[in-house]
């Protein structure tokens, strides 16, 4: 007898029953996945009917955030600030997340993104409390719907989903966006955010940054998938592949991924391609992990210059708007200058505030105990005065 | 109502069906109390504890997850960030390890990162301990990994009627809870019955069990039947001891343990998750440094081996039982008589 005769060998499965019709795809996978390419607006005809105000908006923004990235690094060899995760060259992401939202949407952002906290309005000194090295959360989120910055990986995407999720279940149209880095991508969480938006149709995008490396380690590292948008299918929702320097085209993904989970569309996830120009932190040495070369073709394709291009080919960019807006941006940067290098003032008894909504009586005992050490700190001061 | 009706309601109810109950008439009161995790909806839970309130409360207050504990309690900290009241569950000890992360890098701490802005009122049930004949990963005593992290209350009841009360009182709290549910005492009974009056039990506050003066026996969850059962047995050597249940271990009653021990002059900590590094070493400690000259002994422990939660044909080698508590108690080297008693 061959392999052939035996039985349950193929020529004998026509005998067997056939599948469940559970066996069928649920989804037709071919409209979630993404373009081969990146899309792309600037530079191509479509971008001629865009909205000027818009652009000049955009635009705006992007150099005000580069003037902000700037600033802060400064204030980092100063010494006013702990650590800054620079954004540089990815502030067209920041940017168009930060203004594809309405007011009553959620934005959650990584460490990296207080820019796009910013540009939402958020106070920059308070984007910064945390990289400051004061409280951890220098605002309110309620105030601006900007959940606290995120430090661990991807662990703010199921909170993004379980915000849309409450939302919806009480019949708020409101979404949340999810902001994460391409090395971001490789956790649990992450893949456990989108599970569950797929499954709930959670009104939630998530925007991938692909800046080429999580602090050292390149994406080819960190991934063996096509793209980081193709993860989306697995999934059930839709990917799209952006170039992350593209403003206006970041932007008008975003703001259609936006309008589809408010209309409960479900979530998305965009991989915007950029590059991050500066080192992962003002402690990092990139030059270790990547070439001059390299960095000086991603400048080339910086969005800052992409939108100036386009601006000056449309004569958007006059010399009166050039100069309102270098203004308006180094506003921002002496603001942030003059109020950084004021020391913040801590009361160490906080420490104890808000562990619990009441204290428990072992934190009433050692907010006594340091109650005591601080006076006892200020007794000498006290007993030198006449 | 019937007489059979009544007699029916009046029958003291299980554990599970009082937890039940909790989550019932929390969901009743509060629509904002949300109820999430694998298995919580059609079928009710693995324990039978949400039985029946899907089909009451609709698919979307009682919901059934993806498998995935991390996406479970990280959707449930999003959802406390809207204003809801969670409910989670982890259906057993171990299979809460992979949502340690949202616990402790996101659950305990947003309260105190967020200067009180963000408030996380979740609940997360998970059912804890061994005795049940569980294989691997189903028998953990966990409450030492939660124990070393602020932010987070832990509570776990050993009746029937704290089983109500305490869940009800995890619930209404605006900071979340571990409620671990000692599953080998799911089916116990006492006179808790569904129709009593329902009582909140307000978290944080040690319940003395049986009044003793010889030694205080100091426990919670799955222990405490074992120490009273070690209490009863004691009688026949002449010792009086003391049971108290701490019911609470995050935040915790030093006031009622100090009381007690100072009363009895000797202490011993019984629970079932390994010693080393345990809840008993905090414990003995705190009392050490509270209650040391009120102490004729040493505070001793009895606890489960420091060795990974045996296989279930191992368990009672491992699980404290009343013979090594009373051992334990006979090591207390009394110097003063028992029989003369210890004066309130």
């Amino acid at each position: 007898m061959t392999v052939l005769e035996q039985p349950g060998s193929s020529r004998h499965t026509s005998a067997l029953p056939g599948p469940p019709p559970d066996w069928r795809p649920r989804v037709d996978p071919a409209p979630l996945l993404p373009d081969a390419e990146p899309y792309r607006l600037l530079g191509t005809d479509a971008a001629r009917g865009l909205d000027a105000g818009l652009l000049k908006r955009l635009y705006a923004e992007l150099v005000r955030g580069r003037r902000y990235n700037t600033q802060a690094t400064a204030l980092t060899r100063q010494g006013r600030l702990a650590v800054y995760p620079s954004s540089t060259g990815q502030e067209a992401c920041q940017v168009a997340a930060a203004l594809a939202l309405e007011d009553r949407d959620w934005l959650f952002p990584s460490y990296r993104d207080t820019l796009a906290a910013v540009a939402r309005g958020l106070d920059p000194v308070q984007a910064l409390t945390l990289l400051r090295g004061d409280w951890h959360t220098g605002y309110d989120p309620h105030e601006h719907r900007i959940a606290p910055l995120c430090t661990p990986l991807a662990t703010q995407l199921p909170h993004a989903v379980g915000l849309a999720h409450a939302a919806r279940l009480k019949g708020d149209d409101v979404v949340a966006l999810a902001l994460v880095g391409d090395g971001g991508t490789s956790e649990g969480d992450f893949h456990e955010a989108l599970n569950f938006a797929a499954v709930w149709q959670a009104p939630v995008v998530f925007l991938v940054q692909n800046n080429g490396f999580a602090i050292s380690v390149p994406l080819a590292k960190q991934t063996a998938a096509p793209s980081l948008a193709h993860k989306a299918v697995g999934y059930g929702m839709p990917g799209r592949l952006v170039d992350g320097n593209d403003t206006p085209a970041l932007h008008e993904v975003l703001t259609e991924a936006v309008r589809r989970a408010r209309r409960g569309g479900g979530p998305t996830l965009i991989e915007a391609v950029t590059y991050r120009i500066e080192a992962h932190t003002n402690a990092d040495d990139a030059t270790r992990y990547r070439t001059d070369a390299e960095v000086e073709t991603w400048r080339a394709h910086d969005p800052i210059a992409l939108m100036e291009r386009e601006l000056t080919a449309r004569g958007l960019l006059t010399d009166e708007f050039a100069a309102a807006t270098r203004d308006g941006a180094e506003r921002l940067a002496a603001d942030l200058r003059e109020r950084m290098n004021q020391d913040p003032v801590l009361d160490p008894m906080d420490l104890f505030t808000h562990v619990y909504a009441q204290k428990t009586s072992q934190l009433r005992d050692q907010a006594a105990q340091l109650r005591a050490e601080l006076d006892a700190e200020q007794l000498p001061a006290q007993e030198a005065r006449p | 109502m019937t007489t059979t009706a009544a007699a029916a309601a009046r029958k003291p109810a299980t554990m599970a069906q009082a937890l039940t109950r909790a989550l019932h008439d929390a969901m009743a009161e509060d629509p904002s109390v949300h109820l999430m995790g694998e298995d919580v909806g059609t079928l009710g839970g693995v324990f039978r504890v949400t039985d029946g309130l899907a089909k009451e409360f609709g698919e979307d207050r009682c919901s059934d997850t993806p498998l995935a504990e991390a996406g479970i309690l990280g959707t449930a900290v999003g959802m406390a960030m809207y204003g809801l009241r969670p409910v989670v569950e982890m259906q057993f000890d171990a299979f809460a390890y992979p949502a340690f992360e949202q616990l402790i890098s996101h659950v305990s701490r947003m309260r105190n990162r967020t200067r009180g802005a963000l408030a996380m009122p979740l609940t997360i049930r998970i059912p804890y301990g061994g005795g049940i004949g569980g294989v691997e990963h189903h028998s953990d005593s966990s409450e030492a990994y939660y124990l070393a992290t602020p932010g987070l209350q832990i509570v776990t009841p050993a009746t029937v009627a704290d089983a109500y009360g305490l869940l009800r009182a995890a619930i209404a709290s605006d900071d979340p809870v571990v409620f671990l549910e000692p599953k080998r005492l799911y089916w116990s009974k006492d006179d808790w019955s569904p129709d009593a009056p329902a009582q909140v039990a307000p978290i944080g506050r040690a319940e003395i069990r049986r009044r003793g003066t010889t030694a205080t026996l100091i426990t919670y969850g799955p222990s405490l039947p074992v120490c009273l059962e070690a209490a009863e047995a004691a009688r026949a050597e002449g010792w009086d001891l003391e049971v108290l249940d701490l019911r609470s271990l995050m935040p915790f009653d030093d006031e009622t343990v100090c009381a007690s021990v100072r009363r009895t002059g000797r202490a011993v900590v019984v629970h079932e998750s390994a010693g080393f590094g345990g809840p008993g070493g905090e414990i003995a400690a705190r009392i050490t440094e509270r209650c040391f000259h009120h102490l004729e002994a040493p505070v001793l422990r009895v606890a489960g081996f420091d060795i990974p939660y045996p296989p279930p044909m191992l368990e009672r080698h491992h699980l404290p039982g009343v013979d090594r508590i009373l051992d334990t108690v006979a090591r207390l080297q009394w110097e003063s008589d028992w029989t003369e008693g210890r004066g309130e």
